[in-house]
């Protein structure tokens, strides 16, 4: 049939022609792209560092890039270390997952629910600006300075951001696709399920990556604080290290932190990062 | 589709319906047809109150009859789109009465509208799911709906994957999954460009071909409006009302360069353009 023939021929010339198949000298290329700005920092940061450290100023505590690095390769060879940060990740999965399902069901009943926005949404906006520190003592004085109290200021300090992110996806769920959701009949929990909340995503994953930053920062805040009989925590391990003016051991734990927090927000980038281009949502990266 | 075996049926009471002016000019009998699939008596919507309102429709009676391919044409603020909504019972007319007796009705907008995470069989599924297919059939009549808007082999593909005219006509697979008996398109070609929506014409004119099926068409290109439609229904602008209907034979050549469709077209726009000089100095 010509018409059939021609709209075929159509459709054909109108899609973008498939991207290059994989091949690994354009992948090496990619990443090289990638890492070469992130090298150049780093270098330029010890660079730093190190001529501070030549100086001599502060030379009675003050350690050199390469004393602070090679205390931590001692750490990792003993089961301390690899404890102590057993102890914060373990505090930092509970609390995340306790803000997680705080906020997920919270942000859900907000949105859905005129009267409570009205009430609570303006203090879940509030409550994200606080910083979540401050939150600490009063969580000392509710729970003692156990685990308890750890979870209450990483559960003020990330829930919030959750919460708002899901609000905000459902406020913003683009009109035309709930005009077409209405249209085909889809109605209440239904049109939820299926079209807001999917809708929702891309906003809902940014505020996890917000919370995981916010709950990271409440955790090291909130372990400096509480210390707990028979566990080292990251937070502890820095205040010991403090108290001994033991700089190459808090340098060596700040390592420690910074590394943690980057790796878990470079799994949320790269979640949401699949999330848009599975929606289309990212512009084609030009060939080089 | 013949308009002449249609069965008596309820006269038109429509202010401009009285008669139907054909292409030759001469005038004709309103058409008659078994079953009118959505009436529309005295409907009038004003949207807004007191001073600043704004009536969108007046008075509009308006019959479309079981498998006919109706067009509303008009200027812009004539109220198309009011009207379909009103049909589609997205709103509700301030005046009047909207009846579409039961029958299940599936629109069509100018942008597809389709669930950017989901594929294009997915799209049509909601769909199904929605009417409450069970999920077995799903699959296999999604299956089916775009083999009929001709994009197997391209089930899998996001709506980002594919073309403009492509993700029409997986919104229009989508419309006719609902299983509807009444198709309202507003304006659905209006944003492809002009070799695609000749394409799409002919499609669309296939799959809507047969008695089930009952069309009402809103576009602002006359030629498309003639081209597709069994009647063109011409409305007045603020606010819209009924001004006059033609018939389109059916034994005519429907290409959109043919030259009954562009005599035909030539006339509506003459009237169109008088209706707009209204609005002018």
């Amino acid at each position: 049939m010509a018409t059939d023939q021609a709209l075929h021929g159509l459709d054909r010339l109108e899609l973008a022609p498939p991207p290059p198949g994989r091949d690994f000298g354009r992948i090496a290329r990619t990443l090289w792209r990638a890492a070469w700005p992130k090298l150049l920092a780093v270098a330029l940061v010890l660079g730093i560092w190190e001529l501070v450290t030549l100086t001599g100023w502060k030379h009675y505590v003050l350690k050199g890039p390469g004393p602070v690095f090679a205390d931590l390769w001692d750490q990792m060879q003993h089961a301390q270390l690899w404890s102590t940060i057993g102890v914060t990740l373990r505090a930092a999965a509970l609390g995340y997952g306790a803000a997680l399902i705080i906020g997920s069901v919270v942000g859900m009943l907000v949105a859905r629910i005129p009267p409570l926005r009205a009430a609570i949404g303006s203090i879940i906006t509030g409550l994200q600006s606080m910083p979540s520190v401050a939150w600490t003592p009063f969580g000392i004085i509710l729970f003692g300075e156990n685990t308890a109290a750890i979870m209450f200021v990483v559960i003020l300090g990330a829930a919030p951001s959750i919460a708002n992110g899901l609000i905000t996806g459902v406020d913003y769920t683009p009109p035309l696709l709930l005009r077409a959701g209405r249209a085909m009949g889809l109605r209440g929990l239904v049109l939820y399920r299926y079209l807001i909340l999917p809708a929702s995503l891309p906003a809902y994953v940014a505020g996890l990556k917000q919370a995981w930053a916010f709950a990271w920062r409440s955790l090291m805040a909130a372990e400096l604080f509480v210390s707990i009989i028979g566990q080292v925590s990251i937070g502890q391990q820095l205040n010991v290290d403090q108290q001994d003016l033991d700089f190459a051991g808090a340098s060596s734990m700040i390592v420690v932190i910074l590394v943690i927090g980057i790796v878990v927000d470079t799994v949320f980038t790269k979640i949401d990062l699949a999330i848009r281009r599975r929606r289309g949502l990212l512009e084609q990266t030009p060939s080089p | 589709m013949s308009l002449g075996n249609r069965q008596a049926a309820p006269p038109e009471t429509a202010p401009g319906a009285s008669a139907f002016p054909d292409a030759s000019g001469g005038r004709q009998e309103p058409v008659r047809s078994g079953q009118e699939a959505v009436r529309l008596t005295g409907v009038s919507k004003r949207y807004g109150t007191g001073g600043r309102s704004v009536l969108a429709l007046d008075q509009v009676s308006l019959s479309v009859y079981r498998g006919e391919f109706v067009c509303l044409i008009g200027a812009s603020g004539c109220g198309k789109s009011t009207l379909l909504s009103l049909v589609a019972g997205l709103d509700a007319p301030t005046a009047g009465e909207v009846s579409v007796g039961g029958r299940r009705v599936a629109m069509m907008f100018q942008e597809p509208g389709l669930l950017p995470w989901l594929t294009a069989a997915g799209n049509v599924e909601l769909a199904l799911r929605a009417r409450g297919v069970p999920k077995a059939e799903r699959r296999q009549r999604a299956g089916e709906l775009l083999r009929m808007v001709r994009l197997d082999g391209f089930a899998g593909r996001r709506p980002h994957e594919l073309s403009g005219g492509m993700r029409q006509r997986v919104a229009l697979a989508r419309a006719l999954a609902q299983d509807a008996d009444v198709l309202l398109m507003d304006e659905p070609f209006g944003a492809l460009d002009a070799m695609t929506r000749d394409l799409l014409h002919e499609e669309l004119s296939r799959i809507c071909a047969g008695p089930a099926l009952t069309v009402l068409f809103v576009t602002h290109n006359v030629r498309e409006a003639v081209r597709l439609g069994d009647r063109v229904v011409v409305l007045s602008s603020r606010p819209g009302r009924v001004i006059e209907q033609y018939r389109v034979p059916g034994d005519w050549s429907r290409g959109i360069d043919s030259a009954q469709t562009v005599k035909l077209a030539g006339t509506i726009t003459e009237r169109l353009r008088g209706e707009m000089g209204r609005h002018g100095y």
